[in-house]
């Protein structure tokens, strides 16, 4: 299973596996960050001081803050690994979930079709046509209520937006594969509906769904940010979080511009290892896009074979 | 080399077809169905009434679009029956596939299985073999765990995966052609069923082992006391491989018999012109044939009387000539004029589109009908055994254009002539001098 | 420049000549020897019939002789087509040769004909490629010549693909490839996808090509009743060689390579009364057999056939085949020891090992 897993990553040749790699790499950083952040940031997100003595607002860059001091007293480069932790813990969390919603449903409206299928296609378009910052924002401010504005009400506004992403996919592959000798040959032998979708149709539809999952995490990344920065995603009490932090920091002196650099380049370099991942597994694994490993041959001399053929025997 | 088992006779029958029906609704949105227009009825199995005999093997012998494989669907409830009935009668009695739904139907299937045409395709090509051939005791709750595997080895040996433990773990795509449909035949012998439906079971296969394919199923119907249906295109394969075989053309039967009586003295001239269209490996042969011109028609648009007649050679009045057999004749004579005289003669019939309704009286010609009707009369001069004038009751002019009448045609029915069953106006009691 | 083709008349008179051609594949676990060292001729007017079971090399033949090849497909030997020596060609040189003077002719017709397109314009876009300038007089003039004889009636001259049956498509398919009036046409399983009667009905189109026109045609099938019926002349290929090649009635009366043989016996026709089959499956190209490639499934296999490669000889009947058993029923082995013809000591091969 984890051979096959891998399998993309071996298969890869020149640019795409460069991309995958690089994708790769840089998101690994993030999760390494975001995993062991309370040893590797020097301070909690939160802290304001050491010892009692707050640290000095708009310190430079220096030795003790290696990113400098912001505005509410917090060390930039704390919050920058902090916020590694709460960005892939929202992207994780809506990527999953909105896998979980969204490819089972696209499986069974294409199976099933008639009008459960046009009613959910018909629901999921509207979704898909609405801008999706938007639709973020509704949710979030619809959920700050009940949820409150921690990670998980982040994660589930993201979450309504990608939905119709996986369901058109699964969708419309189910709908071709339905017609496939072997979901036939399942009904043959006795299949019910539940087994053929969970048995014979799942395996074969999700094919897509790994690279429509890492490039919605690096949307979804943005998204968050973008939220956060409009101040309707995760508050600064709950965790750190990157788009708060540039958008405070757009309040700042001139001259002050580390509060605003680190958090960006972070949200940006994340965006794209992300999306380097995505490219990459779609040259991999979209077959018109892939081009086959191709080895050079080299025709070895022949040795002499007598031929009653007309002609000079090479 | 073994050869073909003795064929059983009056054996009791296991499957009745009595009239059965598989129609298909075709195209139109909502609206068309609303108000009933547009809408199309492809007739894809159309009144077909056959026994199938304990033990033996039925070959269902067309081409494609001969609803063949729609007939065998039918048979497990894949397709729905839209008339006429189906009836099994197995171990728990006569039932009655036709209006089987849901778990009932489910069931059957420990009973009557299928072995499909395109090996490729009939497995899931991310299930391993030990998971796809157990499936159908899982499935109906028959077998699990040690026994379950126990099962499945003692399939694969039985149809030659052997040692059975190098496939239990391997996907599809490892397996050749070959192997796969060795795979596709023990997920359908597992359930140890009566009756089994193969599709085209080895057309997609290499020449090399179609034979192999062949004798594993006639050894398995041996050991297993297996009845066969057995669906092809191939005339050869089937005379070898069963006992009886229906003719099948447009969703009807058309001639159906022993194998013997049929390849000894075929009937049907659809079943002359399959038997000359083999293609046959011995040096002597050469391909001075008679074949039937064109294609099988649209089952969304039938022709008139007998499905056949457009193509048959020897076609007679009452077999169903219509305006469309016009409209074929003339573009088949324009096939062989220079595009001089086909512009000169196209304007002369005008449009030819409204010869496309079925109707056993044409209107051709633009403006001049007695230049037309020397224009028929010539094409008829050129060829006059051509099987559409036979139909011709009266041709003249009318106005500007000239009227062609055909003679009432016979939709023929399945009829008793010789040792086997034929529908054909030139066999049975209407049949012509 | 493709003048040149024209003038320059071949001394031979064959339209092709192959010598010692291969064509490999690079993969992964070492190249694959698709076709290696195969050599015949086409003559003028005649059609070939190439068979043999699937992954023998039979497509990658055909499309080498056009070109066609895939990237990280190597070729080489001797390739003339005319006299013209082909594999010296540019890619760009031997794309102008390719319709008007290779034309090639494929399994699926509706993949292969644009499905926006009218037939008429399929027609005009293939003519004026290789014509430029030809007016549409002259155009619907050759098209219509061609459609006529392939039995498309001029009043759907008009029409799109789809509204045509398979075997008119195919029909079309031909008609676009001879249109050009190419000397030389592959056809690859032209109706493999197509229904017994249609079938045969293609297969009397091509048989009456060999009255109508120059055009020598490669057919490659697998059905060796098409062989007998449609060819002048077949060759039999297994594991990327031609084992067998002759006149199409010799080589069906009196097959001089147990391959073609047993493949004759393994077909099932109106007179089969037992199935027989060639036990095992086509070897793996990329590590084929030692000596004869047959060697491990051939029921007539001696010593001699499993450590070297026989030798390619005409035989009385007139083919020429690559076989140490059939060599030997002519007395041609006398002075090989006699521990060289002892029968060769197989492994049995399972079932499960098959194609």
């Amino acid at each position: 299973m984890f051979g096959r897993l891998l399998a993309p990553i071996r298969q890869t040749t020149g640019a795409a596996r460069w991309i995958l790699l690089t994708g790769l790499l840089i998101t690994a950083i993030y999760v390494i960050l975001a995993l062991f952040a309370p040893w590797i940031a020097p301070y909690d997100f939160n802290q304001r001081g050491i010892d009692g003595a707050k640290f000095t607002k708009f310190a430079a860059p220096s030795g003790d803050h290696w990113f400098g001091v912001n505005d509410q007293f917090y060390d930039v480069l704390s919050r920058c690994i902090w916020g590694a932790r709460t960005g892939l813990h929202v992207v994780a969390l809506s990527v999953v979930l909105s896998l979980v919603i969204g490819v089972p449903l696209g499986v069974v409206s294409g199976f099933i079709g008639g009008w459960l299928d046009r009613l959910l296609v018909f629901v999921m378009d509207a979704l898909y046509a609405f801008p999706s910052l938007l639709l973020a924002i509704v949710f979030a401010f619809l959920l700050r209520g009940p949820l409150g504005g921690g990670v998980v009400a982040a994660a589930l506004s993201l979450t309504v937006i990608y939905i119709p992403q996986y369901f058109r996919v699964v969708r419309n592959t189910t709908v071709s594969a339905r017609e496939a000798t072997y979901v036939e040959a399942a009904r043959a032998i006795g299949a019910k509906n539940g087994t053929i979708m969970r048995r014979y149709l799942f395996g074969n539809v999700i094919q897509s769904v790994p690279v429509i999952g890492t490039l919605n995490a690096a949307d979804a990344m943005g998204t968050l940010a973008a939220l956060g920065f409009l101040g309707l995603g995760i508050q600064p009490n709950e965790a750190a979080e990157w788009g708060y932090d540039l958008s405070r920091a757009l309040d700042d002196p001139s001259g002050v511009w580390w509060t605003g650099f680190y958090p960006g380049m972070a949200i940006v370099l994340l965006i794209t290892g992300l999306t380097l991942i995505g490219e990459g597994l779609n040259e991999t694994i979209n077959p018109t896009l892939r081009k086959r490993r191709l080895r050079k041959v080299v025709l070895p001399p022949r040795h002499t074979t007598p031929t009653t053929v007309e002609g000079e025997a090479r | 080399m073994p050869t073909k088992p003795e064929t059983p006779v009056d054996a009791e029958t296991v499957m009745d077809l009595d009239g059965l029906e598989v129609h298909y609704e075709l195209g139109g949105g909502v609206v068309s169905r609303l108000f009933g227009v547009g809408t199309k009825t492809v007739k894809a199995v159309d009144g077909v009434t056959l026994g199938l005999r304990k033990g033996e093997v039925l070959g269902v012998v067309g081409e494609s679009g001969s609803g063949k494989t729609t007939l065998g669907r039918a048979l497990l409830g894949l397709a729905p029956t839209t008339g006429g009935s189906i009836t099994y009668h197995g171990a728990k009695g006569a039932r009655r596939v036709s209006s089987m739904h849901g778990r009932e139907l489910r069931d059957l299937r420990t009973d009557i299985q299928m072995v499909f045409q395109d090996p490729h395709a009939a497995l899931n090509p991310s299930m391993d073999i030990e998971t796809a051939i157990g499936h159908p005791l899982k499935i109906h709750g028959i077998a699990s765990g040690a026994e379950l595997r126990n099962r499945v080895v003692d399939v694969l040996e039985k149809v030659g995966l052997s040692p059975p433990e190098r496939f239990l773990s391997k996907l599809p795509a490892d397996l050749s052609g070959g192997q796969k449909q060795r795979a596709v035949i023990a997920r359908a012998i597992i359930l140890d069923p009566d009756v089994l439906v193969a599709d085209e079971p080895v057309s997609m296969l290499d020449m090399s082992v179609r034979a192999k394919i062949l004798q594993l199923m006639l050894d398995l119907k041996n050991d297993l006391g297996l009845t066969y249906v057995y669906i092809t295109h191939d005339l050869a394969s089937a005379k070898f491989f069963c006992d009886r075989i229906a003719i099948m053309y447009l969703g009807r039967v058309v001639e159906i018999g022993s194998v013997d009586e049929i390849f000894a003295d075929p009937k049907h001239p659809y079943t002359r012109a399959l038997l000359g269209a083999i293609p046959d490996p011995d040096p002597n042969s050469t391909v001075v044939r008679e074949l039937p011109r064109g294609e099988i028609p649209d089952a969304a648009n039938p022709p008139l009387g007998c499905a056949f007649h457009p193509r048959c050679p020897v076609a007679v009045s009452n077999c169903g000539w219509e305006s469309r057999d016009l409209r074929a004749l003339l573009e088949e004579h324009w096939t062989r004029r220079d595009p001089d005289a086909y512009d000169h003669e196209n304007a002369l019939v005008g449009s030819l589109d409204r010869l496309d309704t079925p109707s056993t009286s044409a209107s051709l010609g633009a403006g001049d009908p007695i230049a037309v009707t020397s224009l028929l009369e010539r094409i008829r001069a050129e060829n006059p055994e051509e099987p559409l004038w036979r139909g011709v009751e009266r041709m003249e002019p009318e106005g500007d254009h000239v009227r062609i009448d055909f003679h009432e045609s016979v939709d023929p029915a399945l009829r008793a002539a010789g040792g086997v069953e034929v529908a054909c106006v030139l066999y049975g009691d209407d049949a012509p001098g | 420049m493709s003048q040149s083709v024209d003038t320059d008349l071949p001394v031979t008179g064959n339209v092709i000549e192959a010598r010692d051609l291969r064509v490999w594949y690079g993969t992964d676990r070492g190249p694959v020897r698709a076709v290696d060292g195969v050599s015949f001729d086409i003559r003028p007017g005649e059609i070939l019939g190439l068979v043999g079971e699937s992954g023998c090399g039979k497509s990658t033949l055909g499309r080498g002789l056009l070109g066609l090849l895939p990237d990280g497909a190597e070729m080489d030997g001797e390739l003339r087509f005319e006299g013209q020596d082909l594999l010296a060609l540019s890619k760009k040189e031997l794309f102008a040769r390719r319709g008007a003077h290779l034309g090639m002719i494929f399994q699926e017709p509706l993949t292969r004909l644009n499905p926006l397109m009218r037939v008429s314009e399929h027609f005009r876009e293939t003519l004026r490629t290789h014509h430029q300038g030809m007016d549409k007089a002259e155009i619907d003039r050759r098209a219509l010549e061609v459609l006529r004889q392939m039995g498309i009636p001029p009043t759907r001259y008009r029409a799109y693909p789809h509204e045509f049956s398979g075997g008119m498509r195919q029909r079309i398919m031909i008609g676009l490839a001879l249109v050009l009036k190419p000397p030389f046409v592959v056809a690859d399983e032209p109706t493999t996808a197509l229904d017994v009667l249609v079938e045969a009905q293609i297969i009397r189109i091509l048989h009456d090509l060999r009255e109508q026109s120059d055009t020598s045609l490669l057919l490659i099938t697998h059905n060796l009743g098409i062989i007998a019926e449609a060819c002048d002349r077949v060759a039999v290929m297994y594991a990327g060689r031609i084992v067998e090649i002759g006149e199409a009635r010799s080589v069906f009366a009196q097959p001089q390579h147990p391959y073609t043989r047993e493949l004759l016996r393994s077909t099932i026709s109106l007179s089969t009364t037992g199935l027989n089959y060639i036990p095992g499956a086509p070897p793996d190209l990329v590590e084929p057999p030692s000596g004869c490639h047959f060697h491990p499934r051939c029921p007539d296999a001696m010593s001699i056939c499993a450590t070297r490669a026989p030798v390619d000889r005409v035989h009385a009947n007139g083919t020429r085949a690559e076989c140490w058993a059939a060599d030997r029923a002519e007395g041609l082995l006398g002075d090989l020891p006699p521990s060289d013809l002892a029968p060769l000591t197989r492994e049995e091969i399972s079932d499960a090992d098959e194609a």
